[in-house]
């Protein structure tokens, strides 16, 4: 590795200032079959059972929708209720937490609320986002523009009555944060400090430094603390409950710490349980938290509920490759907005570093695999140089201390410096375009089940842009609490009952699978020589 | 750093080898050890992996977080499952931004002893000690500043001395600095304004009502 460094340094002068022509449409189509991981034969197959039946899918989704649930109805009784209440909140990152606190708003008793939580409460991909948040303020913008980008970024394969709603409420949803305290940078003129991100027509990017998701997080939980809605941390939602007429009437929680199930039932059900980057799809390594296992999907799937667009998953083009303790760790693309080039083992350029996020990533994986022109890490990581310095270089010096305080810091902490030295990235699994699919109440196609965050299908089409994610959140958060809370003030929940999950072994069976996984995975499994595993399947 | 070099580590006291290149994360888990608490983000961003460690024939206890700190021959480890502290509850909206503020809710912050223990044990590198002072000023604008990057691992009140809760404190002056110094931006609540009275309505409508390949061609000719 030193030996290439070498190499990077060599050839960094002449290439200041110096760029890599965009490719074609033709050369992107090309690169795109030849070396995208979603373009990949053999890596998805069509769902065998279910409503979405014939969906094609990663085979990692497969195998946790056609696995077996992961409880047994005759070791619970499920009319022994531990809790009963208005409104039940899954998952405590950014969908979740705006829920919940909507729908104290809308007047849902916050004695009539509970949120549960796999890990501690706030620990999210939520809380993990650097880049920033989307939202239409800009003088030279609208929310007609944002429309539009919303639905070319995804491939116009997007729900746009939903699109509608993200690009028109994203300005009052930073209202909402300011409100309750969120930090957003600002110009010294007091208007917002607007920056651009991959595919958007216009500047409307909101930040917090570095630390976007961090900030917004933290003020969001302390709230909730502030008002004392009830809680269970270290606790996950393992099946749904539903009633005789199939609605969903709350869920059976497994306290990981007594290993012991509880019983809520609800009048509404919000799924916030995010993505699915912890399946390692293809065997990437994720830029996600602990907890991104994917079990919304499944949970909604049991009970029925449509899913959509899950064949179109997001690579991030630079995760980190080196050191190991970083592995997979998102690399913010504004390194290279602001300069940063992708180049070879041999310091050379050989992509532009601002194509889009599935073509980068192509050219990437293709460098490192198919012209062999990668470095390979002493764990068998491969992947290139992403040659930071050149943003001191080309912005004068203190740049990079300045504007990537998270990048800086957390390289840093294993001596090395991005200032001075460049860093090994190959793309990561980031981002599940798709999910259950909800309409603009944040309803899915099953009563009593309400959706919101990275769980839904919908918003973002095949491909999801930078920034539109947080603005999800927030949202259609926000509408899943105020229309929960609406539904719980008007309905009586029934009886609860597994027969959905009987209903799902016998499609199953139905189906000829025999298999002895079972789902949600709730945690995935990195014990003994599993935490050194670094196989992506591309080969 | 060969990928086959193994150290001696002591996980809640159990002998364990483990490679040298894993984190104290990854060696738990290497270990054999399923995480529940004690993991988050994996990634430094999260604050969940609170850990205290001691080397051996060290008499310094030493803190960091699990998922950012490598292991070392000789560590005897053991991870905080969680950190007992107790949140003040206040409402945002009834609060005034000065120094009664943090006296009123967090009193102990007047026997701060300035013994900057709680800045030497951030795993972010913060100056916590400088923002609890400010705190204790009404300096409300430094306290939020230097606290920024707080990740609310715990890690400074369980060796602050004085039982004081420092990312409490950090919390509560970035949001009151937030609210009330810098206070809401008027180009956000005039484009809410314009929205709610439906400006864009009829542009939005008309984008939705084309067929997939007009969106497509105004798309691709859009500025
Ligand atoms: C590193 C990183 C950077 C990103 N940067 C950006 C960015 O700059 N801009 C942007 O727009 N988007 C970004 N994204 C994407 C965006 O942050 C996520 O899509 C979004 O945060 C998802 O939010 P959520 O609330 O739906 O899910 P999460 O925030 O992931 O929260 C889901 C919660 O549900 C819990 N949970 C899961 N399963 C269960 C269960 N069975 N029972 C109980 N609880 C459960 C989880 O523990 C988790 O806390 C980024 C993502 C990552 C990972
Ligand atoms: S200030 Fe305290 S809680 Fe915040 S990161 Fe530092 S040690 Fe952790
Ligand atoms: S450790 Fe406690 S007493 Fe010491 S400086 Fe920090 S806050 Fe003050
Ligand atoms: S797991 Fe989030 S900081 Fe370590």
């Amino acid at each position: 590795m030193r030996e290439s460094i070498s190499l990077v340094e060599e050839t960094r002068r002449e290439r200041v200032g110096r760029s890599f022509p965009f490719m074609s449409m033709e050369e992107r189509r090309r690169i795109l079959e030849e070396w995208h991981p979603d373009y990949k034969p053999g890596t998805k197959r069509p769902l065998m059972i279910g409503p979405s039946r014939g969906m094609i899918v990663p085979h990692e989704v497969a195998d946790i929708l056609e696995a077996h649930p992961l409880i047994d109805p005759d070791e619970i009784d499920v009319t022994d209720l531990e809790y009963d209440v208005d409104v039940l909140v899954i998952g405590a990152g950014g969908a979740g937490l705006s829920a919940a606190l909507t729908a104290q708003e809308s007047g849902i008793d916050r004695e009539g609320i509970l949120m549960v939580q796999k890990l501690r409460l706030g620990d999210s991909n939520s809380k993990m986002s650097q880049g920033g948040i989307q939202a239409a303020v800009g003088p030279d913008d609208s929310p007609a523009l944002h429309f539009l980008d919303i639905m070319g970024g995804g491939l116009f394969a997007n729900k746009p009555e939903l699109v509608e709603i993200l690009a028109k409420e994203g300005p009052d949803v930073i209202r909402w944060h300011e409100s309750l305290g969120v930090i957003y940078d600002k110009n010294p003129d007091g208007t917002m400090k607007l920056i651009s991100g991959g595919g958007t027509c216009r500047n409307r990017m909101h930040t917090c430094k570095d630390y976007t998701g961090l900030e917004i997080i933290r003020v969001l939980l302390d709230e909730f603390l502030n008002r004392e809605i009830p809680y269970l941390e270290f606790t996950c939602a393992v099946e749904l409950l539903t009633d005789d007429k199939g609605e969903v009437v709350g869920a059976v929680l497994w306290d990981m710490d007594s290993d012991e199930y509880r019983v809520v039932r609800a009048k509404s059900t919000i799924l916030a349980t995010g993505g699915f980057g912890r399946l390692h799809i293809q065997g990437f390594e994720t830029t996600n938290h602990y907890g991104a296992t994917g079990d919304g999907i499944v949970l909604a799937y049991h009970v029925g509920a449509v899913l959509r667009d899950l064949d179109a998953t997001q690579y991030h083009p630079t995760g980190a490759a080196y050191p190991e303790q970083l592995v997979g760790q998102l690399c913010t693309e504004a390194l290279r907005g602001r300069g940063a080039q992708p180049v070879n083992r041999l310091g050379e350029l050989f992509v532009h570093p601002l194509e889009t996020r599935d073509a980068e990533s192509a050219a990437i994986i293709r460098e490192c695999y198919g012209r062999d022109l990668g470095v390979t890490t002493p764990t068998g990581m491969r992947g290139v140089w992403l040659d930071t310095p050149l943003i001191d270089i080309l912005h004068g010096p203190g740049t990079i201390e300045r504007e990537f305080h998270a990048m800086y810091r957390m390289f840093g902490r294993f001596n090395i410096d991005i200032r001075k030295e460049p860093i090994l990235v190959f793309p990561t699994l980031h981002y599940m375009n798709g999910g259950v699919e909800i309409n603009p109440m944040a309803e899915t196609s099953i009563p009593g089940l309400f959706a919101a965050g990275e769980v839904c299908g919908g918003v973002h089409g095949k491909n999801r842009l930078m920034g539109n994610s947080q603005l999800d959140l927030y949202v259609f958060g926000r509408r899943a609490g105020r229309y929960a809370a609406e539904r719980a003030r008007k309905v009586q929940a029934g009886r609860p009952t597994l027969n959905h999950v009987e209903r799902y072994e016998r499609w199953l069976e139905e189906a000829g699978i025999k298999t002895s996984r079972k789902a949600p995975l709730l945690l995935p499994e990195y014990r003994g020589k599993k935490t050194l595993e670094h196989i992506i399947k591309l080969l | 750093m060969n990928g086959d070099e193994m150290v001696t580590v002591y996980i809640m006291g159990k002998k364990h080898r483990v490679p040298a290149n894993l984190t104290i994360m990854k060696a738990m888990e290497y270990a054999g050890y399923q995480l529940r608490r004690g993991a988050g983000c994996r990634g430094g961003f999260c604050g969940a992996c609170s850990t205290i460690y001691r080397m051996r024939g060290s008499f310094r206890l030493q803190v960091a977080l699990a998922c950012q700190k490598m292991v070392e021959d000789g560590m005897i480890i053991t991870q905080l499952p969680f950190i007992p502290s107790e949140k003040k509850r206040y409402r945002l909206e009834k609060l005034k931004p000065d120094a009664g503020v943090f006296l009123e809710y967090f009193p102990e912050i007047a026997r701060c002893l300035s013994c900057n223990t709680c800045t030497k044990a951030c795993p972010q590198d913060l100056m916590v000690m400088d923002y609890v002072q400010a705190a204790l000023r009404g300096d409300i604008k430094t306290a939020a500043e230097l606290s920024f990057d707080c990740l609310s691992c715990g890690l400074c009140a369980v060796r602050c001395p004085a039982e004081i809760v420092p990312y409490h404190i950090g919390q509560l002056a970035r949001r009151l600095y937030s609210r009330y110094i810098v206070g809401p931006s008027e180009q956000v609540q005039n484009r809410v304004m314009e929205i709610e009275k439906g400006r864009y309505d009829e542009e939005i409508q008309r984008l939705k009502s084309l067929d997939i390949n007009m969106l497509r061609e105004i798309y691709s000719r859009r500025e």
